[in-house]
């Protein structure tokens, strides 16, 4: 089994405080690979506002909000246990934010040997 | 270890039940939990005394009172006569730090006592099955044939597994007496793994016997009562679970028929729930949630809350809800099972199904019973199949006459 990490970005702050049915959506779809037993770590949620995200940058130069450079923001992440990347894209896939024109990138976990 | 018949005196037979493990556990705390066998021993010979006394000068006004006084005596007797105490038992008492030489079997020392031993019982050195084995055994008063029947075990299998547990528990130097509150903080997880396996050990019993299958579940409800009645172990989850058994109970005698079937939730008389355990489940649920801890037990809580209450026309939405969580934070077949039988009531048989199709739990009846049923509707061969192949899986005779019965229904549907 490897591990990936799927990354969700979206390009709205409004998405980040979602309906109770949007809530409700994601939930299943979670639940749904935890049924498969292929979830490795919930993840969490990245908050965006102000108070909560703050970029660093060269120069002490310090930004308020996530990294927009790439216009879209990173809005949380989970971690699945699949057999390859095909496995875990196909679950990507069934994830309900592409409804609000989010994409997910998903990456394989290589784990640090040292703690 | 010498085991003591009851069979023979309704009262005494009673009283076993009653008594036997609240003077064991009053005994293992004085002596440490390393002379077990000295106390058990003490407490048959006391059931014997009693035989023998009740049948020749009747039975005493407070039978309770009077087994306590034996078993305080005999221990008195046992001490001052032991050759051995000097070396044996004076060393066992020392690594107990154990100081006071009167037995008393008050209501607090009885209680105190029997929580004491639930904790050394629940000792992870054994596996949860030795654990829930060891429970019946030495907190319940279960004979091993008891135990045997229960597991669908040879009485051999049960007895060596004892032996093994009760030999771990020894050399894990647990210190019954002087039982801290961070040690009761650091085990109070295994215990409740315990009892709760102890409960399901009841209600998912692969006995038909519907007798031995109840006093499972009251056994585990009354060490979980215990617990409840200590500040030290009363917290929220403890309170979870015993509501989740409350309400499990409450539905024992709806969920199997004359024959021992397995009576499916939709088909059950509502009538033969029992009420007062569904109130009993509801005070506690409400205690779970006076703080912010939501443990499994309490998800499972809300679930058998959610079947039992009146209709609510969202009810498998909460119940989805709730099974979410509960995948998400601990996965097992049945949950990933029922989570997507919740699944299919909230948007449709056919969603339902897609989802089922993607557990690939192949070599599991439920599952195909479940795929069966979410088949039924749209096609009556994959429905068959599938019906089919959960009877070929199935391991208790009860639940394959559930199945034939199923599929037969379903068959006789379609040819109409």
């Amino acid at each position: 089994m490897k591990e990936f990490m799927l990354i969700f970005r979206v390009d709205d702050v409004a998405h980040c405080k979602p309906t109770p049915e949007q809530m409700q959506e994601r939930m299943n779809w979670l639940a749904s690979i935890a049924s498969r037993n292929k979830l490795a770590d919930k993840g969490n949620a990245l908050l965006p506002d102000t108070d909560s995200a703050k970029t660093v940058r060269p120069g002490n130069v310090v930004t308020d909000g996530p990294f927009t450079e790439t216009k879209e923001f990173i809005a949380g992440y989970v971690i699945v246990k699949t057999e390859d990347i095909d496995e875990a894209v196909a679950i990507a896939k069934e994830n309900p934010i592409f409804k609000l024109n989010g994409n997910i990138e998903v990456r394989e976990v290589s784990k640090r040997k040292y703690n | 270890m010498k085991e003591f018949s009851s069979s023979h005196h309704p009262l005494l037979q009673h009283l076993f039940r009653s008594e036997y493990n609240k003077m064991t556990a009053v005994l293992c705390r004085h002596f440490g939990l390393q002379q077990m066998q000295l106390a058990e021993d003490l407490v048959s010979e006391t059931f014997l005394k009693a035989v023998e006394t009740w049948n020749r000068s009747g039975v005493p006004e407070n039978p309770a009172a009077w087994l306590y006084t034996v078993a305080s005596n005999k221990t008195k007797d046992y001490l001052k006569r032991a050759k051995t105490f000097e070396t044996k038992i004076a060393e066992a008492l020392k690594t107990e730090e154990q100081q006071e030489t009167d037995i008393f079997f008050t209501e607090q020392h009885i209680s105190d006592s029997q929580l004491a031993m639930i904790f050394a019982i629940c000792d992870p050195v054994n596996s949860a099955e030795s654990q829930v084995c060891l429970a019946l055994q030495a907190l319940c008063g279960f004979s091993v044939e008891e135990i045997a029947n229960a597991f669908l075990t040879g009485k051999e299998t049960i007895k060596k597994r004892l032996l093994r547990a009760r030999a771990k528990l020894r050399n894990d130097q647990f210190k019954i007496v002087s039982m801290s509150d961070t040690v009761i903080q650091s085990r109070l997880d295994v215990v409740l793994t315990t009892l709760y396996l102890l409960f399901n050990e009841g209600y998912f019993s692969k006995t038909y016997d519907q007798m031995i299958r109840k006093d499972l579940c009251l056994e585990a409800i009354r060490l979980t009562l215990i617990l409840t009645q200590h500040a030290s172990t009363n917290t929220t989850s403890v309170n979870a679970l015993l509501a989740l058994m409350c309400y499990q109970s409450s539905r024992l005698d709806a969920r199997t028929n004359d024959e021992g079937e397995t009576v499916l939730f939709e088909q059950q008389d509502k009538g033969l729930w029992d009420q007062d355990l569904i109130d009993k489940g509801n005070y506690y649920l409400v205690n779970a949630c006076s703080g912010n801890e939501v443990s499994k037990y309490h998800l499972e809580a809300g679930i058998a809350y959610w079947h039992i209450a009146p209709e609510n026309e969202r009810k498998w939405e909460y119940i989805l809800q709730l099974y979410n969580e509960l995948i998400v934070m601990e996965y097992s077949a049945v949950t990933a099972l029922n989570r997507t039988f919740a699944f299919a009531k909230v948007y449709g048989y056919e969603q339902g199904r897609v989802e089922a199709e993607k557990l690939g739990l192949e070599g599991n009846s439920a599952y195909h019973a479940l795929l069966g049923y979410l088949y039924a509707s749209t096609s009556l061969s994959m429905a068959v199949k599938h019906y089919d192949a959960a009877i070929a899986l199935v391991t208790s005779a009860a639940e394959r006459r559930t199945l034939l019965r199923e599929k037969e229904l379903l068959e006789k549907a379609a040819s109409q």
